[in-house]
């Protein structure tokens, strides 16, 4: 526990280091909802149900009610942008220049087992992706008085589950990458096509069917879905869910027994 | 000193795929000897070391570690020895006794860092982030951290390479200083010098296979004719004479420098006397000792350093 706590501090402190890489990592999602907001919030109304074809569940009330989603839907769509960054970026970069550093090797000379590192790992990156999501939050409700129509408690377990999931993701791209540069161009290959076609940014009913089909295959895709539906109380995406934890269990064991110190 | 083994080494095999990087070694480490492995680059030296301490498994043959298996007890031997790898690194922007306070979480059981940092000298650098450090304060955090738990026996991977000569001296004698604290030190390096100089017994490793195992004296002794008398030529030197004395087996002229080897013990006093009686003004008289270097080319037939 000791270690692992000393851990902890020490990732936050390298975190805390590197002050622009942070300020970006937590504010990116942020300007980019100023950005999509003041693009698609005028337009909301035209664009009509934005958010049909989501969670498929509308009724015509709901229906009634997206023509308003325009602006509020990236608050949740935003939040699988952000995960998707610490997750698909920043981890496996990270590892995979620690390691080929040779600084994972000094660390593996210790009898600290691999899953300490990352848990605490993944503790500072969870805690930096609540703070990301709490400014992401605070920018929807200042700059565009965001509905929201869901329960805390469920955007708080969707959040965790997208988190740990996605992470686990990242440590699987992190392992199988046999450099850094390897890293970062899987890291590059996996996130642009997510960003825009799992309706993190644009939304995917603006897209063709080919394109939307595309996009069940993404893991992003996903989290979007989950956190929008948790987050105008539509309960619980089953679809969604079931790959976000498959993806958590699958990608955590296989993390667990790939990962390389070297 | 108690002759109980440190480290016993049984038909060590550590194969990659195909290759054969240490090929059935076998050797024992004594508590409290500083015991080295030396050989050239690529001959399989870190490839035995990081297998003894459990850090490439799995491989073939026994190896026990202060009684444990490191293949199968990895964690409680890493608890217990001291480890400095080649070519590591550290978390850049972490200072330097951040570095330390981290690490001691790692180990059940630790020294206090501060006077570790003082003894190696780099107390006054405790609030420097690692990036900053030079090469040789980089290294001295690294022992730092290999001697942070207290351990009986201290693993060395290439301790001295990048390092200045004045450097290098300086870090020989703190390997002393960690004997004298009553650890045992398995020392792996490619400069024959830091053997001769540091160990008490010497395993020379080619191609993954030792090629000769005994203290660094009883090596050099395999080596014959290889101590060496020189001095700067002259005109009037009569080389023939000199070729013709019994205690001399050959005898090089190059650059303005005459060499004459042999073996024998009066080989410096023979040649002084046959000059004297020549009346050859005797300038830059030196000597020359057999190396281990010298033994490794006798043994192998190769050069060391390519």
């Amino acid at each position: 526990m000791k270690s692992y706590l000393k851990l902890l501090q020490a990732r936050v402190k390298l975190l805390l280091r590197e002050p622009l890489t942070l300020f970006f990592t937590i504010a990116f999602p942020s300007l980019l909802l100023l950005l999509m907001g003041s693009v698609f919030g005028g337009i909301g109304e035209a664009m009509g149900a934005t958010n049909e074809g989501f969670s498929g569940a509308a009724d015509a009330a709901d229906i009634a009610s997206q023509f308003t989603y325009g602006v509020d839907r990236f608050v949740p769509a935003l939040m699988g942008l952000l995960l998707g960054t610490l997750a698909v970026n920043t981890i496996p970069v990270s590892t995979a220049t620690n390691r080929e550093q040779g600084i994972l090797r000094r660390f593996k000379a210790t009898p600290m087992p691999a899953w300490r590192w990352i848990a605490a790992e993944i503790s500072a990156y969870f805690a930096i992706g609540l703070l990301s999501a709490g400014v992401l939050i605070a920018v929807g409700a200042f700059a565009f008085d965001v509905k929201f129509t869901g329960d805390w408690s469920q955007v708080c377990a969707g959040f965790t589950l997208s988190a740990l999931s996605f992470m686990a993701f990242g440590y699987l791209v992190a392992s199988l990458a046999p450099t850094a540069r390897a890293a970062i161009v899987a890291g590059q290959l996996l996130y642009m096509p997510m960003i825009f076609v799992s309706g993190a940014t644009m939304p995917l009913s603006i897209m063709p069917d080919g394109l939307q089909a595309v996009s069940q295959w993404l893991p992003m895709t996903h989290i979007v879905i989950l956190m929008h539906d948790v987050w105008f109380g539509r309960g619980l995406p089953v679809l969604s869910v079931w790959v976000l934890v498959g993806i958590l269990v699958v990608g955590g064991a296989l993390s667990a027994r790939l990962f390389r110190w070297e | 000193m108690t002759q109980s083994p440190v480290v016993t080494v049984r038909h060590l095999t550590k194969r990659y795929g195909d290759a054969v990087a240490v090929n059935d070694i076998s050797f024992e480490v004594l508590k409290g000897e500083i015991f080295g492995i030396v050989g050239p680059n690529g001959a399989g030296k870190t490839s035995a070391l990081e297998s003894i301490m459990g850090l490439r498994v799995p491989f073939e043959g026994e190896v026990r570690v202060l009684g444990m298996d490191p293949q199968r007890q990895r964690t409680q031997v890493a608890e217990r020895i001291g480890i400095q790898l080649q070519e590591a690194q550290l978390p850049f922007r972490l200072k330097v006794w951040e570095i330390l306070d981290l690490f001691s979480s790692f180990f059940q059981k630790t020294v206090p860092y501060e006077p570790l940092l003082k003894t190696w000298g780099i107390w006054d650098k405790r609030d420097d982030p690692f990036v900053v450090l030079s090469g040789g304060q980089k290294q001295r955090v690294f022992i730092a951290l290999a001697l942070l738990n207290d351990p009986e026996a201290v693993f060395l991977d290439e301790l001295t390479t990048g390092l200045d000569p004045q450097a290098r001296r300086q870090t020989w004698e703190l390997v002393q200083q960690i004997r004298e604290q009553g650890k045992t030190v398995v020392l792996v390096t490619h400069f024959m010098e830091e053997a001769q100089t540091l160990c008490d017994r010497v395993a020379i490793i080619d191609d993954g296979r030792i090629v000769a195992l005994d203290t660094p004296n009883k090596l050099l002794t395999q080596v014959d004719g290889q101590n060496g008398v020189l001095f700067d030529d002259q005109p009037q030197l009569d080389v023939a004479q000199l070729r013709a004395l019994p205690t001399v087996d050959r005898v090089e002229q190059a650059n303005g420098v005459v060499q004459a080897f042999g073996s024998a013990d009066n080989l410096v006093s023979s040649v002084v006397i046959a000059l004297e009686q020549q009346q050859i003004p005797i300038r830059n008289l030196r000597t020359v000792q057999p190396t281990l270097d010298d033994v490794f080319i006798a043994l192998t037939g190769k050069e060391l350093r390519e």
